[in-house]
């Protein structure tokens, strides 16, 4: 008798459980409230910004700008009294630039990252972190100091020409402003690998090298192309150290020791000079809509170049 | 059981003993492995028997701490004198606990040792998969789907294209570590007749979990138990009792570990 009724009673509770929301429900629920709005101010924020550079450049860009002539002109005369707004040069500056740098920081920072991540060991390998971690937190007029100062002189002194602020010397300074950051986003992608997959490759026979090229690096090449698309991304956004370093002269380049002007840094040198709501103050924001399109561009190839990865490969086999 | 035909020593364990700095992981073990039979070791955990594997193929030269002394010898000679330790592991294939499709396509896993020892010929290398992948029994399940990911396959097909991957590189010897524990019942019965199937060719070192997976495969059997080699013995005069150490009968009967 006694037995049914505390049955009963447990039943009576198991069913009263049923319509009754614990704490823990509750503070799910406001979790998820908190990590939504959190999410959706990134949105807005991103939002708004390309809402307000697309107000101010983009219905210039569209109604009076003549595209043809932006894009493929090298004459950037926009104070002259019959304007020119070509930005072929300023484009040919922010390439060259971040192309020299990339030749340089690639090979480093992908190198600086095998070599912490799967060589190094206890002391050294922290100590190699924190430095980098450092590296990475140089201010980036320091850099444009560093190339005004020393590999200006350098660079004429070596090479024997009159100036030393060129592609060569801001694709120097970027490619090194970039390399730690870079470092540090392709050493985490590495240690992602699972070592599981390092012992399987090494029992196979594989040598140390062949674990890394075969292994290693194809499992991690997500993570790798993200480090190179941040370094390209601060290549093309990087403008104080570039500003300093490039010369700052309108200029198709035909070889590294020509100054060049890039985007980023003809918009901060004239913003400030310029009439709110001018035809130079917009074109300046077109200038900064075309920044963006490439950046958007060079992420979305690299993201096709991933997934694609695979399926390419697999056709060769 | 019957006896292994042939009683070739493949391996030599003489004096091995393995350490993790101050800790002993085994103590001083001696016995031999003939070729062409499945020798089992089994034993509760932390007994020492993945140490034991490790040994073998010198993989205890990853571990930071693990010493080893004493010796294997591998066809004669001690593993510790071969010049190129790369040489040494691709004769020895080794199938680890959990399953490790490298995140390559299923063909390329397979045809990775190959590679990496500078096969190239592609037709070669199609035959090569496909004995491979046959061998490990999961041809069939896969062979329309090679360019595929490997680590999407289910675990038990990810352990037999580990078993495949194991049998590309043609080794002498073949180490399994627990190779069932992430494995489905039918599927661990499917790769314990392709080793029945094996042992032909290859002398296969089974560490098991399970005691009567010893019995159904090994032909001799190896009872590890906290570092210590109890004992060793034919599989089927272990469990019919004529054991030279109590502790063996009362693990096989599932009195403690
Ligand atoms: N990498 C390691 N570092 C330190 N101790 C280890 C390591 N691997 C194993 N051991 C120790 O060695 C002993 C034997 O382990 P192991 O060979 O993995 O046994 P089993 O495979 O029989 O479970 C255990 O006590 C374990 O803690
Ligand atoms: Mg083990």
């Amino acid at each position: 008798m006694t037995s049914t009724k505390v049955e009963l009673a447990h039943r009576a509770s198991a069913n009263a459980a049923a319509l009754y929301r614990g704490r823990a429900w509750w503070v799910d629920r406001v979790a998820q409230g908190v990590v939504f709005l959190g999410g959706l101010s990134a949105i807005v924020f991103i939002l708004s910004i390309f809402i307000f550079v697309a107000k101010e450049g983009l219905g210039f860009m569209v109604a009076d700008l003549n595209i043809k002539e932006f894009l493929t002109s090298p004459e950037w005369r926009p104070t002259e009294d019959s304007p020119t707004y070509g930005i072929l040069a300023l484009m040919a500056g922010t390439a060259s630039v971040t192309g020299l740098a990339m030749l340089i920081a690639v090979p480093f920072s992908l190198g600086a990252a095998i070599y912490i991540g799967e060589f190094a060991t206890g002391k050294t390998r922290e100590v190699l972190k924190v430095l980098v971690e450092l590296l990475a937190a140089i201010p980036s007029v320091v850099w444009g100091f560093i190339g005004l100062s020393i590999m200006n002189p350098l660079i004429m002194e070596l090479f024997d020409v009159p100036v030393g602020l060129n592609v060569l010397n801001a694709g120097v300074i970027l490619g090194l402003m970039a390399a730690p950051i870079m470092t540090t986003i392709a050493e985490d992608a590495l240690k992602a690998v699972p070592d599981s997959y390092r012992e399987a490759a090494e029992a196979l026979g594989a040598t140390r090298w062949q674990v890394i090229f075969k292994v290693v690096l194809p499992s991690a090449k997500k993570g790798l192309v993200a480090a190179i698309l941040l370094g390209v991304g601060r290549g093309f956004g990087e403008t104080m150290a570039v500003l300093m370093a490039t010369g700052h002269a309108i200029n198709l380049p035909t070889s590294p020791f020509d100054s060049v002007c890039a985007m980023t840094a003809t918009i901060a040198a004239e913003l400030g000079e310029t009439a709110q709501g001018s035809p130079h103050y917009q074109v300046l924001f077109a200038i900064g809509i075309s920044l963006f399109l490439i950046t958007f561009v060079i992420n979305m190839a690299a993201d096709v170049f991933v997934r694609g990865g695979l399926r390419m490969r697999s056709k060769k086999a | 059981m019957v006896k292994p035909a042939t009683q070739v020593k493949k391996l030599e364990v003489r004096d091995l003993s393995i350490r993790y700095g101050d800790e002993i992981a085994l103590h001083s073990a001696d016995f031999d492995v003939y070729e062409n039979e499945i020798f089992g070791i089994i034993g509760p955990a932390n007994s020492g028997k993945t140490s034991f594997l490790r040994a073998i193929n010198r993989m205890n030269e990853m571990t930071p701490g693990m010493n080893v002394t004493g010796m294997v010898k591998f066809d004669g000679i001690d593993v510790k004198s071969w010049r190129d330790v790369y040489a040494l592991r691709s004769r020895i294939g080794v199938v680890f606990p959990l399953p490790v499709g490298l995140p390559l396509s299923i063909y390329d896993n397979v045809a990775l040792s190959p590679r990496l020892s500078g096969v190239k010929s592609k037709s070669e290398l199609d035959d090569i998969v496909e004995r491979c992948l046959t061998r490990a029994a999961l041809f069939d399940e896969v062979k329309d789907r090679l360019d595929s990911l490997g680590s999407l396959l289910s675990g038990g097909q990810q352990q037999r294209l580990t078993i495949a991957r194991a049998l590309s590189q043609s080794p002498e010897l073949l180490l399994l570590d627990e190779f069932s524990i992430a494995v489905d019942p039918v599927t661990t019965m499917r790769i314990e007749d392709v080793l029945k199937e094996l042992k032909k060719e290859v002398t296969i070192v089974l560490v098991s979990n399970l005691v009567a997976q010893a019995r159904r495969l090994a032909d001799r059997t190896a009872f590890f138990l906290g570092g210590e080699l109890v004992e060793v013995g034919e599989t089927e005069e272990l469990f019919r009792g004529n054991v030279q150490d109590s502790r063996t009968t009362d693990y096989l009967e599932g009195r403690f570990g």
